[in-house]
């Protein structure tokens, strides 16, 4: 059986799961009961300065019947008195001297304030500190959070001041919220943090409301941007956390990764892992279906981890690293093509009218008799199942002329109907860098793309 | 335990948060299926995708669009044998729940008139009767600016809708507002009127520009057997059911002859109000039913029995009051003209089933209006061309009166009223009428 547990910056934790410095962390009775379901680590929600709250705080984004694909809040750091909650870490580190347990932090921007907080903070025992650069709303607007994460001069500053006090691991958490990812990294790394978290929450506004015209959600008749997290982010999460690995700098220092943004399933954990996460942290997920579901996080994970023989999670993590690349080191003899099992087919048609609208117009209908026939071709007479059903065309790909542009596979709801079949495109590889060297008029001219074109055997419809 | 159950409508309306489930798990297929299946063709993902984005006019007007009686249909309309038959997610998991999601959307619109007539265009068009048929093509006529007048021999509108379907399906109250939403486009709806007795064919084709005939079937067919005026025609007692069921009388030991749709409403009817054991006679096998059979499942639920390959010849009477139903075994031989195999009398004598009452449903009398009017026949049914046009010229019929093939249901109705008010209406504005 795998083994899930991890050495982040020297903090030990029996399981890569922490539940994210947010509303489920808020105090010493929730975490002990998150221990107890089995979470590895929680990042203790912000500490700081006094803070009111205001009501309504979450607004969310549903689709197509599944709630909460996005939430987004305007809640504060944590609106509980600087020494309750100090008290309370010390308890739950007493406590569960296994699990990792660490606070993050948001003070004003002066030294005297950081250092105060840090002696604070490790005079509980806790395990280690996060920097909250992050929070895009409320605090930012008092020079905190999220002002603090879009500066990388100022988290430079900052976080230096901290390290100079600090004795216990230092992570800075980034914010989305920033044209790339990279600058505030490098500038964590250049103060000498002892590991980097992503991402924080991203700015949005979730939605009016269409009876009243106010924003929601609606605090007073007024609204604002929030902070959006959730499974809708995952992807955005990944590509930062893969543009840090990817960045000389950032991956040079080998400062570890604590990945967040969307982790709602074992899956979604594995890939944060391959793209380079040595912890992960959870809110939204736990914020919609309680602790719980850190069993079947570990218990997945270490199912996959089994199957394809991984026996630690240093052992995954970067792994599929290696294969994010630009656009111009991308083969462009590479060629896929979609193919339809006719036999998982249902015939709801949906590739057609995809590939139709959209794409490259290369799926036909194809009836019983092996006819190309329109769609809505059927006699105003006909009706019935049997008539529907037995004269119903199958969409069938003409390859020749699929682009493998992956729509039709997208859209598909039957798993494993539509796949990408690899096909020899008959040319040799080529990348774009390699034409600009090699050909540059190429890349230059549409005249001698076209010669190009046609040298290479690239048909494009 | 039956008894108590009574008539009311068996299926509830669905929640809206059961309604925007099952939208949701529409897949909104192109070029869909079920639209292929319906006979009247409404766009159903278009419909049921506006259900899930909350615009339950737009849903609504979208089946009325290809369909007036929308409203009759999700709730009458055999879905298993159309929309729901050919869903894709059929295969492998469950249909979407198309009928009672289209009951959802009707139901939202019930009372508003949504839809709208066109400014009347000074044409005018008779429609002999008010069933599906007769509604649809009024309505279909009057949204288009013609002046439109329905002749109803019954003191109801709604034709089958309002008398023939049993509540269980479709409540009263939901056929009669059907007909009035159609009379809200201006459509003017005569009771009382009957052709042959108080109207003439000749009269309506000076008074109006074309006519549409849609006066459903016959009376129940004559079995011919002795002691027959004490068997119960079954059209009756299924109107009796909607109309007066605490006045009904229902037998404790009924049998009910016949294997149609209209006798196993019948059935359903006699055990839903009270009777203590219900038995359908058929001379042929199970597997010769014209019943769906989806209906067939559910009465046999509703505790009903069967005696199959069994030929009524005498009703057995005691004072005017029936005590049981003298009949012979039958055995299967070749094919008739309906394609079903035959029964024959098996010949080894007449056995008694008891009862305290008779139905019978063995199917109507071909539309005694044909012969009337001196139309050609397919049949027995009248005889229409692809314009629905019979061979009397700006005449056009509809219903169960052209029925020839296949079954006969409400929702074909629609359709045929439907086609045949396009084709009015093409031949009033080309100023072809009347011949």
């Amino acid at each position: 059986m795998a083994d899930l547990s991890i050495n982040f910056a020297g903090i030990r934790s029996p399981n890569p799961f922490w539940l994210a410095s947010a509303p489920p962390a808020n105090s010493g009775a929730q975490i002990h009961r998150a221990f107890e379901a089995g979470w590895g680590g929680a990042v203790w929600k912000t500490i700081g300065p006094p803070v009111l709250n205001v009501s309504n705080r979450y607004g969310a984004w549903h689709h197509g019947g599944q709630r909460m694909l996005g939430i987004n809040n305007v809640e504060l750091i944590s609106d509980r008195p600087l020494d309750v909650n100090l008290r309370e870490i010390a308890d739950v580190k007493r406590a569960w001297p296994d699990r990792a347990v660490l606070v993050s932090a948001m003070v004003e921007s002066k030294p005297e304030s950081w250092h105060d907080i840090i002696r604070q903070i490790e005079d509980t025992g806790a395990d280690g500190i996060e920097l909250n650069y992050g929070c895009p709303h409320g605090m930012s607007e008092r020079g905190m959070g999220a002002a603090v994460g879009q500066v990388p001069e100022y988290c430079e500053q900052i976080t230096r001041w901290v390290m100079e006090a600090a004795h216990i691991p230092v992570i800075v958490k980034l914010t989305p919220n920033i044209t790339n990812i990279v600058s505030p990294a490098r500038a964590a790394v250049a103060a000498g943090a002892n590991a980097l978290s992503l991402i924080n929450t991203l700015n949005s506004i979730t939605g009016v409301d269409l009876d009243t015209l106010e924003i929601s959600p609606n605090i007073g008749g007024k609204g604002g941007h929030g902070g959006y997290a959730g499974p809708a982010v995952k992807p955005i999460a990944l590509n930062m956390l893969a543009a840090l690995g990817s960045d000389d700098v950032v991956h040079g220092s080998r400062l570890p990764i604590s990945a967040m943004g969307g982790i709602t399933t074992w899956k979604d954990a594995a890939e944060f892992l391959l793209l380079g996460a040595s912890s992960l942290q959870v809110c939204t997920a736990v914020m919609h279906y309680g602790y719980r579901i850190v069993e079947d996080l570990c218990d997945g994970l270490s199912n996959w981890m089994d199957a394809k023989g991984f026996r630690t999670i240093p052992e995954v993590t970067a792994r599929s690293l290696g294969r994010i690349s630009d656009f111009k080191d991308l083969d462009l003899s590479f060629r896929a093509v979609a193919r339809i099992d006719s036999r998982k087919c249902i015939q709801c048609n949906l590739c057609y009218v995809a590939c139709n609208d959209t794409a490259h117009q290369c799926i036909d209908l194809i009836d019983a008799k092996g006819n190309l026939v329109q769609p809505y071709s059927y006699a105003v007479s006909s009706n019935g199942k049997q008539e529907a059903t037995e004269t119903r065309p199958n969409p069938r790909v003409r390859e020749v002329d699929c682009v493998g542009c992956r729509l039709c596979y997208n859209i598909c709801p039957v798993d494993q109907c539509i796949s990408m079949v690899e096909v020899p495109s008959g040319r040799e590889p080529v990348t774009w860098d390699q034409l600009v060297k090699s050909r540059p008029e190429v890349t230059e001219d549409w005249e001698a793309m076209e010669k190009y074109r046609r040298e290479a055997g690239i048909h494009v419809h | 335990m039956a008894a108590t159950k009574g008539l009311a409508e068996q299926l509830p309306p669905l929640s809206p948060q059961e309604a925007l489930v099952e939208a949701n798990r529409c897949l909104f297929c192109y070029d869909a299926p079920c639209t292929h299946a319906c006979p009247t063709h409404i766009d159903i993902p278009r419909f049921i995708k506006k259900i899930s984005t909350d615009n339950l006019i737009g849903s609504a007007r979208t089946i009325l669009e290809a369909n007036l009686l929308g409203a009759t249909c999700a709730r009458v309309c055999p879905v298993q044998e159309l929309c729901e038959g050919a869903c894709v997610l059929g295969h492998d998991h469950n249909p979407i729940m198309i009928g009672r999601l289209q009951r959802y959307a009707m139901d939202h619109v019930s009372g508003k008139d949504v839809v709208k007539r066109a400014p009347q265009n000074g044409r005018s068009v008779a429609v002999i009767g008010s069933g599906p048929a007769g509604l649809s093509c009024a309505g279909e006529l009057a949204r288009r600016g013609h002046s439109v007048t329905i002749f109803e021999k019954r003191p109801l509108g709604g034709g089958l809708s309002t008398y023939g379907i049993i509540a269980l399906r479709e409540p009263i109250e939901a056929s009669l507002e059907e007909v009035r939403m159609i009379e809200s486009l201006g459509v003017h709806i005569e009771t009382g009127a009957e052709l042959g007795l108080n109207l003439t064919l000749e009269d309506l084709r000076k008074r109006f520009d074309a006519i549409f005939l849609s006066p459903g079937l016959g009376a129940t067919q004559v079995m011919g057997i002795p002691g027959e005026e004490l068997i119960v025609d079954g059209l009756d007692y299924i109107e009796q059911s909607k109309l007066n069921p605490s006045g009904m009388c229902i037998g404790r030991n009924v049998l009910v002859i016949g294997a149609g749709n209209t006798a196993i409403d019948c059935a359903t009817v006699a055990k839903r109000l009270g009777a203590d054991q219900v038995t359908m006679i058929y001379r042929r096998s199970e597997h010769e039913m014209s019943a769906y059979p989806h209906e067939y499942d559910f009465v046999k639920k509703e505790g009903v029995e069967f005696r199959f390959l069994t030929q009524p010849v005498r009703v057995l009477s005691d004072g005017g009051r029936v005590t049981g139903l003298a009949c012979v075994h039958m055995e299967l031989g070749e094919p008739d003209s309906s394609g079903r195999r035959s029964a024959q009398p098996a010949g080894n004598g007449e056995f008694v089933i008891p009862a305290d009452q008779i139905v019978k449903a063995v199917g109507q009398q071909k539309p005694p209006l044909a012969q009337m009017l001196g139309l050609e026949v397919d049949r027995g049914f009248i005889k229409v061309n692809t314009d629905l046009e019979t061979s009397l010229t700006g005449v056009f019929a509809g219903g169960d009166c052209i029925r020839a093939k296949n079954s006969a249901s409400t929702v074909m109705a629609v359709q045929d009223g439907k086609l045949a008010a396009a084709a009015i209406h093409l031949r009033l504005n080309t100023g072809n009428t009347n011949g």
